[in-house]
């Protein structure tokens, strides 16, 4: 029954955050800062993890698979599908749930404790709307770039692996990762981390434009708005790719 | 004018208002009062819809703000200013920038202009060479002068300040008070104010309204507060012993 009116205040929220704008240059205006904020900030983190987990998906492929029936370039093949299909959008977009989920909630949190969101009410403004639409459009435009950089950065992590290590071949790994490609999986990789993207911008603005209380209730709102837009990033992952891939 | 009539309001079941009626005069600075946890400032965010309230209507000069739609109340809030008890200044904005911010809204002035007028409203409530700082660096006092500022900005009809010189030392308390009741008179706005300074009280009321635990228990002028014999406004205007010293010397003189 909780969740049922929790689902309903969401609905009610996000068609605030999507009615008309007062005034779209402010709105543009903020949603590049935005970009600036949610997106270009994570790219570092997106590189870091996507080199290493990159690094270690083609090191297991490559121990996993000793029978030597198997071509090697398949191991290439492996790192990148697993890369282009999994990692670089729902892997990315839980890091994202937390790094950005995070900075969202207690953001909204605290402008709401503070009264910060009544003193945008009381000037006329709608704040939902003005808050969050260039949170949602931010992310949903950057967020797309953020899985491109990580597919790049993962695919050259394994290959760097493969020299490190030499558990494999270069030649063997830059066959294999360019052998029977799908660009069909770009596609798929990239509704998801759009879709991922307003889940975390608008389950975890939900949760911070609600909250009551003071700073430790705070603290929790965000806890509770990553976890809730992680459970619902691997809901979404189940579906979409169902309807995608099936 | 605003017109409050029979309006309640609970949380969670406890009753935080009970049936007040009041009217504030346009022209006027009309004065909340109570102690800490009378209600004033949920009396306050009823009547300007920040909390719903659970029954009762709140009547902006023949407008029922309490009937009206989102879109309504957001156009009805434009000639509202609101001064926050805690200030509520944007973390992310310098002084100057959080009282341009709602001419940035909703004007077409140019730039220049619109500082100009920010810094009018920054001067007027004593604040000079702060422009560049931001709410971080300001003092308790300093906030509220900005928040102050930021609310009379856009001219408002109707002016509410919760709480604005608690917290100042008395003579900045007098300067915003007399710029309140200023403001009031030259634009003969509606302006109602929280306070439990007796001070700003015998300063600026000129329509004083006592709730004690969400109950309207009296109203009347600041002249006739001292004559008054409702129990609990003798309470609350004569707290400390000082006080109740004189107004037992002074009835026995008269
Ligand atoms: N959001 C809320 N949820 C539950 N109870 C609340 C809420 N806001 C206020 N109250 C309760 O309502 C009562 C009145 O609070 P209010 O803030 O109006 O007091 P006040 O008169 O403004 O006091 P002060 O002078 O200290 O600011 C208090 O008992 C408070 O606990
Ligand atoms: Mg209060």
């Amino acid at each position: 029954m909780k969740n049922i009116s929790a689902f309903g205040k969401y609905i009610i929220f996000i068609t605030r955050v999507f009615s008309k704008p007062e005034k779209t240059k402010i709105y543009l205006q903020q949603t590049i800062r935005e970009i600036e904020s949610l997106g270009i900030n994570s790219i570092g983190i997106v590189i870091i993890i996507s080199i290493f987990i990159g690094a270690v998906i083609t090191l297991q492929t490559r121990y996993n698979l000793e029978s030597s029936w198997i071509p090697l370039y398949l191991i290439g093949l492996t790192a990148r599908d697993t890369i282009l299909l999994e990692f670089s959008s729902t892997m990315v977009g839980l890091i994202l749930a937390g790094k950005v989920g995070s900075n969202i909630a207690s953001e909204i949190g605290h402008m709401r404790i503070t009264e910060q969101i009544d003193a945008l009410e009381m000037m006329g403004i709608n704040s939902a709307s003005y808050l969050i639409l260039p949170k949602i459009l931010a992310t949903m435009v950057f967020n797309p770039i953020l899985t491109i950089i990580s597919m790049v950065v993962g695919i050259f992590g394994g290959w760097m692996a493969c020299i490190v290590t030499g558990a494999l071949a270069s030649s063997d790994y830059i066959y294999g990762i360019q052998y029977w490609f799908i660009p069909f999986y770009i596609t798929y990789a990239l509704v998801k981390t759009v879709v991922y993207a307003f889940i975390i911008t608008s389950v975890t603005s939900f949760h911070g434009y609600y909250v009551q209380g003071g700073a430790l209730e705070v603290g929790r709102c965000s806890t509770r708005g990553v976890v809730y837009s992680s459970i619902l990033i691997l809901l979404a992952d189940v579906v979409l790719t169902q309807l995608m891939l099936a | 004018m605003i017109e409050v009539e029979h309006l309640y309001k609970s949380f969670a079941g406890v009753n935080v208002l009970e049936d007040i009626s009041v009217t504030f005069e346009r022209g006027k600075t009309n004065l909340i009062i109570g102690r800490s946890g009378s209600g004033k400032t949920v009396l306050m965010k009823c009547i300007v819809g920040l909390h719903e309230a659970d029954r009762g209507a709140v009547i902006f000069d023949d407008r029922n703000f309490v009937e009206m739609s989102f879109t309504g109340r957001k156009e009805l809030r434009k000639e509202m200013g609101m001064m926050f008890q805690g200030g509520a200044l944007f973390d992310s904005l310098s002084v100057e920038e959080n009282v341009i911010f709602p001419l940035n809204l909703f004007t077409k002035m140019p730039y220049d202009e619109k500082r100009e007028r920010a810094n009018i409203c920054l001067k007027r409530v004593n604040l000079d060479n702060v422009n560049k700082l931001y709410p971080g660096e300001l003092s308790g006092g300093m906030k509220k002068r900005v928040a102050i500022a930021r609310a009379i900005v856009q001219n408002p009809k109707y002016l509410f300040c919760d709480e604005p010189n608690s917290g100042l030392d008395p003579k900045t308390a007098l300067v915003i008070d007399d710029l309140i009741s200023e403001i009031t008179h030259d634009y003969s706005i509606t302006t109602v104010v929280n306070t439990h300074d007796m001070n700003s009280v015998m300063e600026i009321g000129e329509k004083v309204v006592f709730i004690h635990q969400g109950f309207k228990c009296w109203e009347g002028t600041r002249e006739e507060i001292l004559d008054s014999d409702n129990e609990y406004l003798n309470d609350f205007v004569f707290a400390s012993n000082f006080a109740k010293k004189i107004k037992s010397l002074t009835s026995k003189n008269s």
